[in-house]
């Protein structure tokens, strides 16, 4: 059992960076996984061999050089500013984090591949965005703050590495967003709340990624000797009123501002973590083009984006759905009238027409 | 105190009109037959003696009616031959649920005529498929279920009755397969885009994909209604995709510059945009079908432009026609001009070699194609109208 890889995993004290860990050291052409994070994750590592290194300094370098790695899984990119201790710890994890791995992996001989959990929110999201991205496509307005600038600056520093060490494989996954009972984002966190608010006039295109999936992507491009960029996603799109009906959820309806401030009231409360580019997010929505991750990467995932949805909103009580019930009733209501005879109309009620017109 | 006048108001509830004091004539006619023994004022109704004091309101006329039978506090010379008034309590639980289910039955029978219960049934299931978010949109957000069933059943209406819209050269556009509409565009308000969009649907069955400006998807509401409608944003990346997609797609190259162009104008097709329609069409060798569109520069005659409103709102302009504002929402009713709607001829793209699109020359000259041939049509075919409302 001297072959195979060696994988090292950065940000596994995090759920799904955990989970991530454990499903790879299961696959059989990996030998070893290394965990990396600054706190002890929570849950069990199983086979993970867990390191407590902080990714921002350079002993980082010497975990890579000391256990022959030759693949690094980059996961360690942080959207929710709470958990992170606020958004300066946030924005220094994510991307002087990322500088420090990208040396460390730079100065490391054995190396060969490199993949990176990237997002769809580098896309952003405006009035001007086209329907569906693809990978070769620029936001039409470059992010100026926030998880979507990290993320910006985060793909740079990696197209700057794969210039560099050409030699490695890189593969960068643009993730959409996330979602399932489990997952813990600003975009679940939005939709537990029990009254969804809403921009007003706006109904967004969004697309989800379940958990899974992302899980199994990311195990996919790691095993599998494919470089480049891909957008992945489930299939098809659902409206946010969709969404928010199929939750059978109350929405609130808000201008953009009341929604913005509604948000930082939440986040503050730390109710949910509403970050102030999802404003963006929720009024425009985005859409990601995926031909490439089936062509190219060979990827199909196993939820479509409503199904993904689903399997979320099952773990949620409904809050609403009135109307539904009501409906419900109504047609209930129908089917057993149908099973009885009508009562008899008078004469004078009957329908004189006839039905010859019809 | 006990003595103050008090002038009675109304008939304090007993039959006939006058003073009060006697029944009229005709009430003790319709009494019993005979003439009702008189009687003192206090015996009958509810109040005994006098009021309590001076300017209390006399009693409510319904007052008389109580659950409990009067009885007169004082013996009279003879007690009323009346039958005590009576109401029974009704069914605590109001009407019974079988009258309900009846009526409402009645009510569908009217509504549906004599197939009305899969015609209700069918209806209720559109009505909780669309509260609890269980249908499909496409990837650019549109909505066909609500577009058939709701903005084309609205728009149709005008359509057929308002402009009287006359389709040519319908068999012009292809049955199925990507296709590119491009259109002339006036009339201040986009109605032109909804009207083609109805009458395409109305006699092809297509659905035309328009796109719009990004203006339209910034603005709250609007966009939605582009979105849920088959709108997208008019780029080259969306109008290719859809192309590929085998979709029928509508522009209006012309934009802003057409729509809100002076009504002394009207007819004179402005500027064609860059011609990214027709390197789009060239890219994915879709025909080009050009569409005239004459009446809709008579809706709302742009005689004005309140240019600093325009630019504090970020919009191309303002509109000042003979009747907005003038007469406020009134205005917004558009004039009922005959509408005609020629589709022209359609200008192959797939016989170009590989890298015509990006031949600026060309892409020009297929350009001054269209818009000659649009402009052509809109002279013949004002030729042609009678008036501008008929």
């Amino acid at each position: 059992m001297t072959s195979g890889r060696v994988v090292l995993v950065t940000g596994v004290s995090r759920d799904l960076g955990r989970r991530f860990a454990r499903s790879l050291a299961a696959e059989p052409s990996v030998r070893r996984v290394i965990g990396v994070d600054v706190v002890p994750p929570r849950g069990d590592l199983g086979d993970v061999s867990f390191v407590r290194a902080d990714i921002r300094n350079p002993v980082i370098a010497k975990v890579i050089a000391k256990e022959d790695v030759d693949t690094v899984v980059h996961m360690s990119i942080i959207s929710t500013p709470a958990s992170a201790g606020g958004r300066g710890t946030m924005k220094e994890l994510n991307v002087i984090g990322t500088m420090q791995l990208l040396a460390a992996c730079q100065k490391a001989p054995s190396l060969q591949h490199l993949v990176v959990k990237s997002t769809t929110t580098v896309y952003g999201a405006s009035n001007r965005d086209p329907a569906m991205f693809t990978e070769d496509m620029e936001p039409r307005r470059a992010p100026r703050s926030g998880y979507a600038k990290d993320v910006a600056e985060i793909e740079g520093y990696v197209r700057g590495f794969a210039r560099r060490r050409s030699d490695v494989r890189v593969t960068q996954l643009r993730c959409a967003n996330v979602i399932g009972p489990h997952v813990t984002s600003p975009i679940t966190s939005y939709f537990r709340l029990p009254v969804i608010p809403t921009v007003v006039g706006y109904d967004p295109r969004l697309q989800f990624l379940h958990e899974d999936d992302l899980l199994a992507v990311l195990r996919h491009a790691t095993v599998e000797d494919v470089p480049g960029t891909f957008n992945v996603a489930g299939d098809g799109i659902l409206m946010l009123s969709q969404a928010v009906r199929r939750l059978r959820r109350p929405s609130l309806a808000l201008p953009a501002p009341a929604v913005g401030s509604l948000g930082s009231v939440l986040r503050r409360a730390r109710v949910a973590d509403f970050s102030p580019e999802q404003l963006a997010f929720l009024t425009y929505g985005r859409g990601v083009d995926t031909t490439r991750m089936r062509t190219m990467l060979g990827y199909e995932p196993a939820y479509t984006t409503a199904e993904a949805f689903a399997d979320f909103g099952r773990s949620l009580p409904a809050t609403g759905g009135h109307a539904d019930r009501v409906l419900a009733a109504v047609q209930d209501q129908l089917d057993r009238g149908a099973a009885r005879p009508l009562p008899t109309l008078p004469a004078s009620a009957a329908p004189t027409g006839g039905p010859d017109h019809g | 105190m006990g003595d103050a006048e008090i002038i009675p108001i109304g008939t304090r509830g007993r039959p006939g009109r006058g003073t009060g004091k006697q029944p009229s004539s005709a009430a003790r006619d319709l009494a019993a037959g005979r003439p009702a023994p008189r009687r003192p004022q206090s015996t009958t109704g509810p109040e005994t003696g006098p009021g309590p004091a001076a300017g209390s309101r006399p009693e409510p006329v319904e007052e008389s009616v109580q659950v409990q039978p009067v009885q007169p506090v004082e013996p009279g010379p003879a007690p009323a031959p009346r039958v005590p008034v009576t109401t029974e309590d009704r069914d605590p639980r109001g009407i019974p649920l079988s009258d309900w289910l009846a009526a409402f039955q009645h009510a569908a029978r009217e509504v549906f005529g004599d197939e009305w219960e899969p015609q209700l049934a069918r209806l209720l299931a559109f009505l909780r498929r669309r509260v609890t978010g269980d249908y499909a949109v496409d990837e650019y957000g549109f909505d066909q279920e609500i577009t058939e069933r709701f903005f084309m059943a609205a728009l149709r209406p005008i359509a057929e009755k308002w402009f009287r819209i006359e389709v040519r050269g319908i068999e012009n556009v292809p049955a199925d397969g990507g296709a590119l509409v491009v259109s002339n565009h006036s009339g201040t308000i986009p109605v032109d885009g909804l009207m083609t969009m109805v009458s395409i649907h109305d006699h092809t069955g297509r659905f035309l994909r328009p796109l719009g400006a990004d203006l339209v998807f910034r603005m709250p509401v609007l966009s939605t209604l582009a979105r849920k409608g088959g709108a997208t944003l008019a780029c080259n990346e969306d109008a290719e995709r859809m192309l590929r997609g085998g979709e029928l797609v509508g522009v209006w190259p012309e934009g802003f510059k057409g729509i809100g162009k002076p009504y002394s104008d009207r007819y004179k097709l402005q500027r064609f945009g860059r011609g990214g329609f027709v390197s789009a069409a060239l890219r994915t060798g879709v025909p080009i079908v050009p569409l005239s569109v004459v009446g809709a520069e008579e809706i709302y005659p742009l005689v004005g432009n309140v240019t600093w409103l325009a630019r504090l709102l970020g919009l191309p302009y303002v509109p000042v026609t003979p009747l907005f504002p003038w007469l406020g929402p009134l205005g917004l009713v558009p004039l009922p001009s005959k509408w005609l709607l020629e589709f022209g001829e359609p200008v192959r793209t797939d016989e170009y070699d590989e890298g015509a699109a990006d031949d600026p020359m060309l892409v020009f000259n297929v350009t001054d194609q269209v818009r000659e041939s649009i402009q052509q049509t809109l002279y013949t075919l004002l030729m042609q109208r009678q008036s501008v409302f008929r």
